[in-house]
């Protein structure tokens, strides 16, 4: 303050003059505004309706309009109250983050959703392969699944049962490779998931299983 | 919960699973409600508020959220109409758009309870801006509501016996006339013996031949007789508190007795004494404990009281400011002496000598018997002085702003009263929090998830009355994530009991009845249970009743993918062991084994930690008997599949 106050603040004496933080403050809020209805539906296979009521709920968790990680991990946790979600959450965040923002826009959401949902069965196959490729080099080597399948383990806590061991994970990535990986070279590349998963009869079923979920 | 609107995306996120999955996935609740979402009109006195059907569902467990609500629905208007307070529904309303409740500040508290029972809406949800205000408000309304209840408690008298009536009588002088004229009389005779005790020492007129005396020894029979005439009073009152007191030993311990006691056993120990001259000296100390009469007014003051409890709170304080007033002291004292060691004949003969001057200087009393002569003296005396000023007045305002707080707020008693409360609170809200995923369990155990299944009509109704689509569509996102891992979720209690159990069994049993496997679907997870045929398994299984209702339902385990296998194995549980369960492996239409029951595998002799696959490990540990009638046999895959169905 000036000029300054007399007799000195006893403080001033005691204490070094500090830095007063208040220009500091937050910078506003970074907002983000959506395209166009039009647009969004031109680039998905969303209705009208389907739009709105998906935005109405977006906007209502992050009024903002973006998704930063942390809020992700907190919204995804809620659903497993059991384990800890927040690895996998990561590795889904990544995947939905298509330009590596580091947060989710409403358009990544709503396009990333139009996939998973309306999409068809390669579509889906691709998304999956683009999560499960952590570096999205284009191939999955081991050390990709075995975080993925260790996240995945993650969720289910402590208490299940059979109780999860330490190599369950590791194991269950053998068995996926042994499956996938058809040269033997140690990864797997897009061609081979996509070709393995659409001769598995199980994997193509569940893939429609949530065909009507909005 | 507050994130139903990002459901939808956790279940579309979960194709992410399915590529890893080896088993089929569960059919997904059926949503036969297809409307679209459209607009409640909610008309609450006249005022009409409006928002989305999804909204309500939020929170199915409130009357907005549930079926409940038709009740209100009015078919003329086609609106739901509620007779209740515009006002307050704001904030209810709020509760459902944001996932948070406010409590409104002018509102009252106790019509604001009643309308948050009546939407049946907890009041612990209401979020921590608004907590506290909501708080105090209703422990205050409390408060009054007691106090008016012991006023008209203290009118009507239950039957007590004499001594609890005589106990109350002291504590409250203004129940009885008795007890009143008992106050009074034991306050006039704390008074005698007080003015009695400083009159005695009053010089009194002399007489012509004797210099003057004090009274006491002029009136000595005079006053001896007061002092017993006091002394026998205030035994009796003791007498008389301690029989009726509840707790005699509590009585004895409590700070008044003590009091009590101090003031009236100097008379008694000088009528045993007064023979032995020696002891004469030590006899008229003890009169000055007879000043401690005083102290009994304390029971006739509430504003005492409260300055004795002030100061025992303030105890740290008060502590704290000794402790830096002596370090003062000490400084000060040193450097006056050292100060004032080269003038002659000073005062300042020693450090503890300039005590007695740093004192008085410091409290600015300022006697002067004791005054610096050097300028170095003078100099140091001075800064002495201002610095008392500094250090006396820092604990005065603590001291007065406690005594204000203590005797505004009684805040010891609420403070406890909070803690246990906010223990409470944290209680209720974490258990309505790990209601989700109990209730996912709880449907576990009773099967529910296979009557969604079987989609017939009834079952569809006895599914939505119990859990709404969205608990059913989470649950079902939940058990898409056990088949994914091939692990269930299981509450803490089994869990414990199943470690429990498997770390008991080091002996396997020679019974025959062996209990099978986890009922997973996948041949790959029981895999692992082959190299171990010293794996250990209970002899009986107990089957805990409260755990699994086994017997209403009919679970039917199903083998996916490996053929053929040969289970011989029996489970004391099921009475079908071949039935054979190869239903159907297509569509995912299976059930979960419910029978939950320990792994054999989880006691491995090579312990957990195992990074790489598990190694045939040697057929037995030491110690263990080689016979094990497990009656599993392996196929040449390596799976071992067992089945419990059980009915």
């Amino acid at each position: 303050s000036f000029p300054p106050s007399f007799p000195p603040h006893p403080c001033f004496l005691c204490f070094p003059l500090t830095d007063s933080c208040d220009g500091d403050l937050e910078l506003s809020m970074v907002r983000h505004q959506p395209e166009g209805l039009d647009q969004l539906q031109a680039q998905t296979q969303f209705t009208r309706k389907e739009l709105q009521s998906l935005y109405r709920g977006f906007k209502n968790e992050c009024p903002s309009g973006l998704v930063d990680e942390e809020t992700f991990k907190t919204i995804y946790s809620q659903f497993f109250p059991q384990g800890d979600a927040t690895t996998y959450a990561h590795f889904l965040f990544n995947a939905f983050d298509m330009d590596r923002s580091g947060s989710i826009r409403f358009e990544d959401f709503v396009i990333g959703l139009s996939v998973l949902l309306r999409g068809s069965v390669t579509e889906k196959l691709r998304w999956a392969f683009n999560l499960y490729d952590i570096n999205k080099d284009g191939y999955i080597t081991k050390e990709e699944m075995m975080a993925i399948m260790t996240s995945i383990y993650d969720m289910m806590g402590r208490y299940t049962l059979p109780s999860v061991r330490d190599d369950s994970p590791y194991e269950h990535v053998e068995k996926f490779f042994q499956k996938m990986d058809r040269n033997r070279d140690g990864v797997v590349t897009i061609d081979e998931f996509i070709e393995t998963c659409q001769k598995d009869e199980n994997i193509m079923a569940s893939m429609q299983l949530f065909e009507n979920v909005i | 919960m507050a994130t139903a609107a990002w459901l939808p995306f956790a279940r579309a996120a979960a194709i992410g699973w399915m590529p890893v999955a080896n088993c089929p996935m569960p059919v997904s609740p059926m949503d036969n409600s297809k409307r679209q979402d459209e607009l409640i009109i909610l008309n609450v006195s006249g005022r009409r508020f409006q928002t989305w059907r999804t909204t309500l569902d939020r929170y199915p467990d409130t009357l907005l959220g549930s079926s409940e609500k038709d009740f209100f629905y009015n078919e003329d208007i086609k609106e739901y109409f509620f007779d209740r307070d515009p006002d307050a529904f704001r904030s209810i309303l709020n509760f459902y758009r944001t996932g948070k409740l406010h409590y409104p500040r002018q509102q009252c508290i106790s019509a604001y309870d009643e309308e948050l029972i009546f939407f049946g809406i907890i009041p612990e949800i209401i979020g921590d801006c608004c907590y506290e205000e909501y708080k105090d408000r209703k422990r205050e309304n409390i408060e009054r509501l007691q106090d008016d209840q012991e006023e008209n408690k203290d009118m009507k008298l239950p039957h007590m016996n004499f001594r609890e009536t005589m106990w109350r009588a002291f504590e409250n002088p203004h129940t009885s006339t008795m007890a009143l004229v008992f106050y009074y009389v034991t306050g006039f005779f704390i008074a005698i013996s007080v003015i009695t005790n400083v009159v005695e020492t009053v010089p009194c007129g002399s007489t012509a031949n004797q210099k003057d005396m004090p009274c006491g020894e002029r009136y000595t029979v005079a006053f001896f007789c007061m002092d017993t005439a006091c002394v026998m009073i205030f035994t009796v009152e003791y007498l008389m508190r301690l029989f009726a007191a509840p707790s005699r030993y509590l009585f004895m311990r409590s700070v008044m007795s003590i009091i009590d006691v101090v003031a009236i056993l100097p008379y008694y120990i000088g009528l045993v004494m007064s023979n032995n001259e020696d002891v004469s000296g030590a006899f008229v100390t003890l009169r000055v404990f007879r000043v401690f009469r005083i102290f009994k007014f304390s029971r006739h003051s509430q504003g005492l009281r409260i300055l004795g409890y002030t100061l025992k709170s303030c105890a740290s304080e008060l502590g704290f400011l000794l402790f830096s007033l002596t370090m003062a002291i000490i400084i000060f004292a040193t450097v006056m002496f050292y100060a004032e060691k080269g003038s002659s004949s000073t005062k300042f003969t020693s450090i503890p000598a300039s005590f007695w001057y740093t004192i008085v200087t410091m409290t600015t009393l300022g006697y002067g018997d004791m005054v610096p002569k050097t300028i170095a003296g003078k100099i140091f005396g001075s800064i002495c002085s201002l610095s008392g000023v500094l250090v006396i007045a820092l604990p005065v305002p603590v001291i007065v702003s406690n005594f204000s707080r203590i005797y505004h707020q009684n805040q010891r008693a609420d403070k406890r009263r909070a803690q246990k409360v906010k223990k409470a609170r944290l209680a209720r809200i974490r258990i309505s929090k790990s209601g989700s995923t109990n209730t996912f369990l709880h449907n576990k155990r009773n099967g529910l998830q296979s009557v969604a299944l079987l989609g017939s009509e009834e079952d569809e109704q006895k599914r939505t009355k119990s859990t709404s689509l969205l608990q059913s569509q989470h649950h079902h996102l939940l058990h898409c994530l056990e088949k994914t891992t091939a692990h269930e979720f299981v509450d803490e209690q089994m869990y414990e009991q199943n470690s429990l159990e498997t770390v008991l069994q080091t002996y396997p049993s020679p019974s025959p009845s062996i209990s099978s496997s986890v009922g997973t679907c996948c041949g790959c997870r029981v895999k692992k249970n082959t190299p171990l045929p010293n794996a250990s398994l209970p002899s009986t299984y107990p089957v805990p009743s409260n755990q699994c209702p086994l017997q209403e339902l009919s679970a039917i385990h199903i083998q996916c993918g490996d053929p053929s296998s040969h289970t011989a194995s029996r489970s004391n549980l099921n009475l079908k062991t071949n039935e054979s369960g190869r239903i159907n492996c297509k569509g995912g239409r299976i059930t979960t084994a419910i029978i939950s029951l320990p792994s054999p595998p989880a006691l491995t002799p090579d312990g957990d930690g195992l990074r790489g696959p598990p190694q045939r490990r040697p057929p037995q540990p030491p110690g263990h008997p080689a016979a094990l009638s497990i009656q599993t046999t392996t196929s040449s895959a390596g799976t071992n599949i067992v089945k419990v169905s059980a009915l």
